[in-house]
C-alpha cells in the first residue's frame, strides 16, 4: 500500500529552530549563524568583533566544535560570555544543538549572539538553527574557486566576509572573478573584505552588525 | 586508515538527514500494526547539500533491525529551475547561478532546486489500526 505524503525531510528541525527564533525575538537578541571552513578565521574574526563591540553592545557566542572547548576558551578571555557544543562527530550544527546551549547562556542584556558553526562549507548551510541572519567567511588563501564549488552555501547567506586581504599580494586570487561568481550564486549578498590581522574592512562589519542590533532592540 | 567505522561515518550530514527521515517513515507508519516499510520515494534538489549515494548509505546502515529495513530509496533528482520576472519565464540552468540565461539580470527567483522531501512511502503485511 501507497502512502503519499509531501513533507520536508528536515521539517522536525524547522519546527525547533522556529521555536528558538522565538525564544531570541523574545530576548530582544540579534542572532548571527557564522560559517566557515576550519582555519578561515571564525574565532579570530569574534575575538575582533568582540574588541570593536567593547563598551556598546553585550555579545554573547556559541562554540560549535566536533570536541574541543578551545574555541569557547579563546572567546571566553574577552570577557565575553561563551557556551561550547560539541557535536561529538557531527559536521554542523542543527536547531535542537542550539538550543540545548540556549539554557547554559545567561541572555540578561544580551544584545547580539553570535553561533560559530563546525568548520565545513557544505552541511551548514542546510541547517536552520533559528538565526537572524547566515554570514559566511571566507578567505583569499582558500582560493577564488569558491562559490561555484559551495554554491549553496553563498546562497543562503546575507553577508560575505572575505578574510585575510592582506595576503592578496601573495596569493593568486581574483578578487574581481570571485566577486562576479558570488555574485551570481546570490545577488543579493553583501561582500566585505577585510583582514582580521590588520584591521581592515572591520569597521563595516561592526556598523553592519550595529544598524541591526539597534533595529532588533527598537 | 580509516578506523572507528560507524562513529566515522556520522561525521556526514546525510546521516542527519537519513535519521530525519526514518522518523518521519517510523511516524506515518504507527498507525499500521506490523507493517514494514519497502519502498520510499524523494525527491532532492541539485542545490541542496545532500548527495544521494551518501544518504542511500547512511539509510541502509540506519534502518537495520527496524520496520525499514531492506526499503527501497527512490530518488528524484531535482533540476534547478528560475523564474526571471523580467522575461516572465522559468529557466531550467546548470550553473547554481541566480541570473536570467537570456537578459542576464538578477530579478529572479528560486522555483526548484533546494527540495529534501518525503512524496511517498509503500508499506507491507500491515493492519490499520482502528
Amino acid at each position: 500500500m501507497e502512502i503519499k505524503l509531501v513533507k520536508d525531510i528536515l521539517e522536525a528541525n524547522e519546527v525547533i529552530a522556529a521555536q528558538n527564533r522565538a525564544f531570541f525575538t523574545e530576548q530582544g537578541v540579534y542572532v548571527v549563524n557564522l560559517m566557515g571552513s576550519p582555519g578561515v578565521g571564525k574565532t579570530t574574526l569574534l575575538e575582533r568583533t568582540a574588541e570593536g563591540l567593547r563598551g556598546s553592545r553585550r555579545m554573547a557566542v556559541i562554540e560549535g566544535d566536533i570536541a574541543t572547548s578551545r574555541d569557547a576558551e579563546r572567546i571566553a578571555a574577552h570577557a565575553i560570555p561563551a557556551v561550547q557544543i560539541n557535536t561529538g562527530g557531527a559536521c554542523h550544527l542543527d536547531g535542537n544543538m542550539v538550543r540545548g546551549g540556549l539554557g547554559q547562556l545567561d541572555f540578561g542584556g544580551i544584545e547580539l549572539l553570535v553561533v560559530e558553526n563546525v568548520g565545513n562549507l557544505v552541511c551548514p548551510a542546510e541547517f536552520n538553527i533559528g538565526e537572524d541572519a547566515k554570514v559566511m567567511i571566507s578567505s583569499v588563501a582558500e582560493g577564488d574557486d569558491k562559490p561555484l564549488k559551495y554554491p549553496l552555501m553563498f546562497q543562503v547567506s546575507s553577508v560575505l566576509l572575505l578574510n585575510k586581504v592582506d595576503l592578496l599580494p601573495h596569493v593568486a586570487f581574483d578578487l574581481e572573478r570571485f566577486r562576479a561568481d558570488a555574485l551570481k550564486v546570490n545577488p543579493r549578498l553583501e561582500i566585505m573584505p577585510i583582514s582580521c590581522s590588520t584591521g581592515e574592512g572591520l569597521d563595516r562589519w561592526l556598523r553592519w552588525l550595529e544598524e541591526r542590533i539597534s533595529a532588533q532592540g527598537a | 586508515m580509516i578506523r572507528g567505522g560507524s562513529r566515522y561515518n556520522y561525521k556526514v550530514h546525510e546521516f542527519a538527514v537519513a535519521q530525519s527521515l526514518l522518523e518521519i517513515v517510523e511516524q506515518e507508519a504507527l498507525p499500521y500494526s506490523g507493517a514494514r516499510v519497502t519502498g520510499i520515494t524523494l525527491r532532492i534538489g541539485q542545490l541542496s547539500a545532500v548527495v544521494p549515494d551518501a544518504l542511500r548509505f547512511a539509510f541502509e546502515a540506519i534502518t537495520r533491525g527496524g520496520i525499514a529495513e531492506g526499503a527501497s530509496l527512490e530518488i528524484e533528482e531535482v533540476p534547478l529551475r528560475i523564474r526571471c520576472h523580467q522575461c516572465e519565464e522559468v529557466f531550467t540552468v546548470d550553473d547554481p547561478f541566480m541570473v536570467c540565461p537570456r537578459c542576464e539580470g538578477s530579478d529572479v527567483e528560486m522555483v526548484s532546486g533546494r527540495e529534501l522531501e518525503i512524496r511517498s512511502m509503500e508499506i507491507e503485511d500491515g493492519d490499520k489500526a482502528r
